[in-house]
């Protein structure tokens, strides 16, 4: 037992540990203008800008490009095309060689890069790129899902998951109903547009600031179209103005572009996107045309599932061979399907390279899931919450082999969607609400209401096995300051904050103690994206890891000079403890410098249990599964089409929060965002290929009217993980997006009064003015 | 003529010289100033990243507006106050308390929007003494975007920040604004060159008419919220321009009682916000219009002119005025012309207005009955979206019959177009909804609208009439819910 000493710990818990609400470590930086992105650096004297010129074309050969006129424009330095590439022309986020930075001879899409033009300012290099001169000649070109699932354009073979005979158990199903989904892409609209700036040094170095969520992947794409080494590269990231999974790969073509106007030109070169252009040039979600043909019996309970996915995946792979894997591990959501089959199309189209994009598929393969589970209690004239908690996965703490199988054969441990459910239905009064609204429905000719209630499941973890690995390094100064690094990156989801809390709860020092410093490939190399929210499970266990070893240094030399076991030595609250004295953590760190004992360590984690077979469609993607569930209650006017969410009632499980203010702010904008994507954010390209909605002028994203008259949001008060993550949290960034299912389904409820419930009309997504209007007039004339 | 503009940056007068007329002020505070706390989103102003707070002296008045940076010219600002989100907090560091009722909501994420927002709820502090129901805040804010938050907290953040006021800081950089705007009331002409491009800003109507029949070439310039774009989105240099808004008549809005009823004059110059403001809420319905119309931002500076002689096919202004029975007042060199609205729109991108001749202003007639007239703006988001179709209802009603109809639409043909044949089918027949029926088939005769990226043909076509239904519908049952934004969650208890 340690005896309290006078200068002992006065304060029972420190300042910005673990849990605590702290609001975002840039927020006042943020208000007062003084966070700083990429387009806000102060830049080198004499740095020049880029400007990307596009293919007009869809799909064309490029007969001629002639330049010359551009090259002689004013403020212009140099024009670049593939030729003046040194190392490879390709940008491509995995092995697939398909992404090349610039055209060469042959584009693929209308906005895809074909020269740039490196001048003063960008808004020279603009004007100057109309001067060039491009002769195409057009060839055949896939624009749609149902073109290309027509001409078999695929950019692989289908892939198929399958648990079961689907076949005989459709067959002998009491119930059958078969149906189609479209379901549209959404632009990430990240407020701040794509950004790079690279500056070249000394021998072949190339230091680029971008706003990316995978420095790594920009080192090594720098590297391989620079033609050097990575260890020539070095990227760093502060923050990003939004990523949302839209910086994930897409950050590749204006860094590298910059970098390569700087090799060449030799001064600094900054790359910017303007908003019109970023549209154009860049992926988006992926669209999706989802089919499906069920067998159920009289209670609703679904005995065998047929789904296929067409996935419109763009002129290139990009990283759509995971996304439309992830969209068939959610094509179950939380329901378990005896019988089970997801065929899945991945389509090439000549149009923009579809990317990442918060929820990485999953939310399609989810949307389509409830689809089918309202179909199927319209058709039986059940509830569909009923419906939906008679399909549930086996209970964690009611194991039932039988139902806690999934279609690619994992076994789900973790299941609390039951108790999340039932928690909600009775906060939100889902039953009374609507029996009221129906009833309330019966005496309004214009305004009809609905109301759904729609539950989430989302696996955690990359599935590509490898990518679930983090770094960190800290440095402890003579001080006692502690700076931080670690390989995610910050993109307002407070993952700096947190990992900082993390860090502060390690070493028992208040968070302002330590400073939390740019990500950069130099300090923490070959790091995955900060994707898959897998960002503060990864690196705060990292951190932690690098936190505990310069702890046990510590201890160690603590131990030694007093006498002690190492295991005697205790870190409390701003000090540590050892063999009934007490000393001040800047003490113990100025006197182990003085001792030549290291204050810096590097951490590292690898994500434990998951293995996956692809080939099989079999095994262990997901270390753990993230719940969560909301009921939305929305009006449509059956005039117009218009709507309004009402109210949304939301319980979303996030384990033990490590900050409950962050983690709320991501479930109420996830959710936001996946309402925008389900009712107003609209893609339009026309036949052509050329994307109509280019402009927030066109494309509308939720503004500050459009959130829900009423939110009450809550996290799940019992949440614990059930694995060993960092401080039994649970990972957050892109389960909520998926809550907005519970407006889609809402607005088809309320379409269906139209027709007093006999039907549940066809809707797809987005579920605009537009397509609700078109429900109405088709039910309301049978 | 003076050849610099100078104006109050963040407390601060700056004198500029030789700068290219058409530079943004955005891209001068963040290129010239290094000022980069103003973002660009999408140098449109349709996302609000980029929200500065203008003082402007307005008649015998002083307002604080936030306005988009974008899309805005330097020259516009001379003689105005300009506070940017560096100028906020107070000279010791100390957070305004929008900016620390923001950190302390968690009302931001990637921040990337924030300064935008902490504009947009610096000027409402400014504007309001208590915090406005949350319906205000939303006009407020619907001009700015934020695609991290989801919108609540930063909601809670503008209604919570009116605690604790008055703020002794506040009053004292409200005085030194004050002061400046009162001394810079010079009324020299201006003429801005900078590579080899000239923007001239009159102060009179008269030297405007001089000017611009001298150089009918050049592009008029009122707000700059749609000749920005041509500027940051189309490359075009506009060689010569025309500021108009220092010249005071322009500026004006005017009632006169006539035989027939209330006139209202409207300068061509009027902001969209200070014509709502002149108009104090009536009709409700042009009322309601305006707070669907763009942004707060745009509303500040975008005028009611301008929003006509633009000529777009939606104009969502347009079929309002169409509907009043607006009268275009037409002014080359000393030659004054009237024409009625609908008749000034030719063609797509084609009005009629001759070489050198230009809008002075509009008049409208202020229905006898507020409840006769009605608008209706259908489009995907409630707010600051562009209409799919808008229409507007001037409809009079006496001893159960028409007496008198004016119907206008945007969104349904290549201008804003007034439904001639469907007011024929009403007019004279009796107020029933088997005469409305019979009136929706002249929508065919009216109208062929086309399908483009916010809305169908035939979605245009049977929205169009369904607005139709809804105004017959909202007029004789007054108690049935007829829009969304009538209807409340269905409530605990």
């Amino acid at each position: 037992m340690i005896k309290m000493q006078k200068q002992g710990p006065n304060r029972a818990r420190i300042s910005g540990g673990v849990a605590e609400a702290l609001h975002h470590d840039s927020a006042v930086k943020h208000v007062t203008g003084g966070a700083l992105y990429v387009d806000d650096i102060a830049t080198p004297p004499g740095t020049l800008e880029v400007y990307i010129a596009m293919s007009a074309r869809a799909h064309a050969r490029v007969i001629r490009l002639n330049v010359d006129a551009v090259r002689a424009a004013p403020g212009v330095i140099c024009v670049l095309t593939a030729a003046d590439i040194p190392g490879g022309n390709d940008i491509s986020p995995t092995p697939t060689e398909d992404d090349p930075l610039l055209a060469d001879g042959l584009v693929q899409y209308v906005g895809q890069a074909l020269f740039a033009v490196v001048a003063v300012t960008v808004q020279q290099a603009r004007a100057a790129a109309k001067l060039a001169r491009v002769d195409y000649e057009e060839l055949p070109a896939i624009i749609t899902v149902n073109q290309a699932l027509a001409a078999r354009s695929y950019l692989e073979a289908p892939y198929v998951m399958q648990r079961g005979d689907v076949e005989a158990a459709i067959a002998a199903a009491p119930r059958r109903l078969s149906g189609r989904m479209e379901i549209g892409g959404q632009e990430h609209f990240y407020l701040e547009g794509q950004a790079a700036l690279a500056v070249p040094g000394e021998d072949d170095d190339m230091g680029i600031y971008c706003s990316s969520q995978h420095p790594s992947e920009i080192q090594h794409t720098v590297a391989h179209v620079l033609g050097v080494a990575r260890h020539a590269v070095t990227v760093e990231v502060r923050r990003m103005g939004g990523g949302f999974g839209g910086k994930e790969s897409q950050g590749n073509l204006p860094a590298a572009v910059a970098a390569l106007a700087a090799r060449i030109a030799r001064r600094p070169v900054k790359c910017v996107y303007d908003r019109d252009d970023d549209f154009l040039l860049t992926g988006k979600r992926h669209d999706f045309r989802v089919d499906y043909n069920v067998g159920f019996d009289d209670h609703g309970m679904i005995l065998g599932l047929d789904v296929m996915h067409a996935v419109r995946c763009g002129m290139s792979f990009d990283l759509s061979q995971p996304i439309a894997d992830r969209a068939m591990l959610h094509a179950d959501n939380c329901y378990y399907l005896p019988a089970a089959r997801i065929t899945s199309y991945r389509l090439k189209t000549h149009t923009q390279s579809n990317t990442a994009f918060r929820g990485f598929g999953g939310p399609q393969g989810m949307v389509a899931m409830e689809r089918i589970i309202d179909e199927v209690a319209a058709t039986l004239a059940l509830d569909p919450l009923e419906v939906r908690r008679r399909n549930f996965y086996a209970h964690r703490d009611r194991p039932d082999e039988a139902r806690a199988v999934t279609p690619f054969h994992m076994r789900v441990e973790d299941c609390i969607i039951d108790d999340i459910v039932a928690e909600l239905s009775e906060t939100a009064e889902y039953q009374r609400r609507r029996a009221d609204i129906r009833a309330w429905n019966s005496s309004s000719a214009i305004i009809k209401r609905g109301i759904a209630l729609t539950p989430v499941r989302f696996g955690i973890s990359f599935t590509k096995t490898f990518l679930n690995q983090a770094g960190a390094l800290i440095h402890i100064y003579s001080d006692g300051s502690i700076h931080l690094n670690h390989g995610g990156t910050e993109m307002g989801q407070g993952l700096n904050t947190k990992i900082a809390q993390v860090v502060a709860e390690a070493f028992q020092v208040d968070y302002a103690r330590v400073k939390i410093t740019a990500t950069t490939t130099g300090k923490v190399p070959n790091t995955s994206a900060t994707a898959a929210s897998s960002g503060a499970d990864l690196n705060g266990m990292a951190a932690r890891n690098a936190a505990e070893t310069i702890k046990g240094r510590l201890a160690s030399f603590v131990a030694e000079r007093e006498g002690v076991s190492a295991n005697d030595v205790q870190f409390w609250p701003g000090c540590v403890a050892v063999g009934g004295r007490v000393f001040t953590f800047d003490e113990v760190i100025k006197d182990a410098h003085m001792a030549r004992v290291s204050l810096s360590a590097t951490g590292f984690y690898a994500t434990p249990k998951v293995q996956w077979d692809r080939e099989a469609a079999r095994g262990r993607p997901f270390y753990y599964f993230a719940y969560g569930a909301a009921v939305s209650e929305v009006a449509i006017d059956t005039l117009t089409g218009e709507n309004r969410i009402l109210r949304t009632d939301i319980l979303h499980d996030v384990g033990r929060s490590l900050n409950p203010a962050i983690d709320k702010g991501q479930i109420e904008g996830g959710f936001v965002q996946g309402a925008g994507w389900l009712t107003m954010e609209e893609l339009v390209w026309d036949e052509k290929g050329r994307l109509l909605t280019h402009a927030p002028s066109t494309y509308k994203i939720p503004a500050c009217s459009d959130r829900p008259g009423i939110l009450n949001l809550a996290l799940y008060d019992r949440g614990v993980n059930s694995e060993d993550t960092i401080y039994r949290s649970k990972a957050v960034g892109e389960p909520p997006l998926m809550l907005g299912i519970s407006v889609f389904a809402a607005l088809a409820d309320a379409v269906a009064s139209v027709a007093d419930y006999q039907l549940l009309p066809q809707l797809d997504v987005p579920a605009t003015p537009e397509r609700i209007l078109m429900a109405v007039m088709r039910i309301q004339t049978g | 003529m003076r050849d610099n503009i100078s104006f109050l940056l963040n407390g601060r007068v700056e004198h500029v010289a030789d700068v290219c007329p058409t530079t943004t002020l955005l891209q001068w505070l963040r290129r010239v100033k290094r000022l980069t706390g103003t973002k660009e989103g999408c140098a449109e102003g349709d996302c609000g990243a980029c929200t500065v707070v203008v003082g402007r002296v307005k008649g015998e008045a002083i307002a604080f507006e936030a306005i988009n940076a974008c899309i805005a010219f330097l020259p516009m600002f001379d003689g105005t106050t300009v506070t940017t989100v560096e100028g906020v907090a107070q000279a010791d560091g100390k957070l305004h308390p929008c900016q620390q009722s923001l950190v302390d909501n968690h009302a931001s994420q990637c921040g990337f929007c924030t300064p935008g927002f902490t504009m947009s709820l610096y000027a409402l502090y400014r504007n309001e003494a208590t915090a406005p129901a949350v319906s205000a805040i939303e006009e407020a804010l619907a001009g700015n975007l934020c695609r991290c938050t989801g919108y609540g907290p930063i909601v809670q953040a503008a209604q919570s920040m009116f605690g604790g006021r008055p703020q002794a800081a506040d009053a004292e950089r409200r005085q030194v604004e004050v002061d400046y705007l009162a001394a810079a009331k010079h009324g020299e002409t201006l003429c801005i060159t900078g590579e080899d491009r000239r923007m001239l800003v009159p102060r009179s109507e008269d030297e405007l008419a001089a000017l611009y029949l001298s150089r009918p070439d050049a592009t008029i310039v009122a707000g700059a919220t749609d000749v920005g774009l041509w500027v940051t989105k189309q490359d075009r240099l506009l060689n010569t321009s025309i500021y108009i808004g220092r010249v005071e008549e322009l500026a004006r809005v005017t009632r006169s009682q006539t035989d027939l009823g209330v006139v209202i004059r409207m300068g061509a110059g009027v902001t969209h916000s200070d014509a709502a403001r002149a108009l104090s809420g009536r009709p409700a319905a042009l009322h309601e219009l305006w707070r669907r119309f763009a942004g707060e931002q745009v509303r500040n500076i975008g005028t009611v002119g301008g929003n006509i002689a633009n000529g777009s096919p939606i104009g969502d202004l347009s079929p309002a005025l169409i509907a009043l029975g607006a009268q275009v007042l037409l002014r080359r060199g000393d030659e004054r012309r009237t024409v009625t609205l609908e008749n000034f729109f030719i063609g797509y991108g084609k009005q009629d207005l001759r070489a050198g001749e230009f809008l002075t202003g509009i008049e409208i007639m202020l229905p006898a009955d507020s409840a006769d007239f009605s608008c209706h703006k259908v489009s995907k988001r409630m707010l600051d979206d562009i209409s799919a179709v808008c229409g507007a209802f001037n409809i009079h009603i006496q001893e159960s019959r028409v007496a008198q109809v004016r119907i206008g639409f945007g969104g349904m043909a290549a201008v804003p177009k007034r439904a001639f044949a469907v007011e024929a089918a009403l007019l004279g027949q009796p107020w029933t909804r088997a005469t409305v029926d019979a009136a929706l088939v002249a929508f065919e005769d009216d109208f062929s609208p086309i399908s483009d990226a916010r809305a169908s043909a035939s979605y245009r076509m049977q929205v169009a009439k369904n607005l139709l239904v809804r105004t017959f519908v909202e007029r004789t049952r007054t108690a049935t819910p007829t829009q969304v934004t009538d209807c409340a969650a269905s409530m605990s208890e």
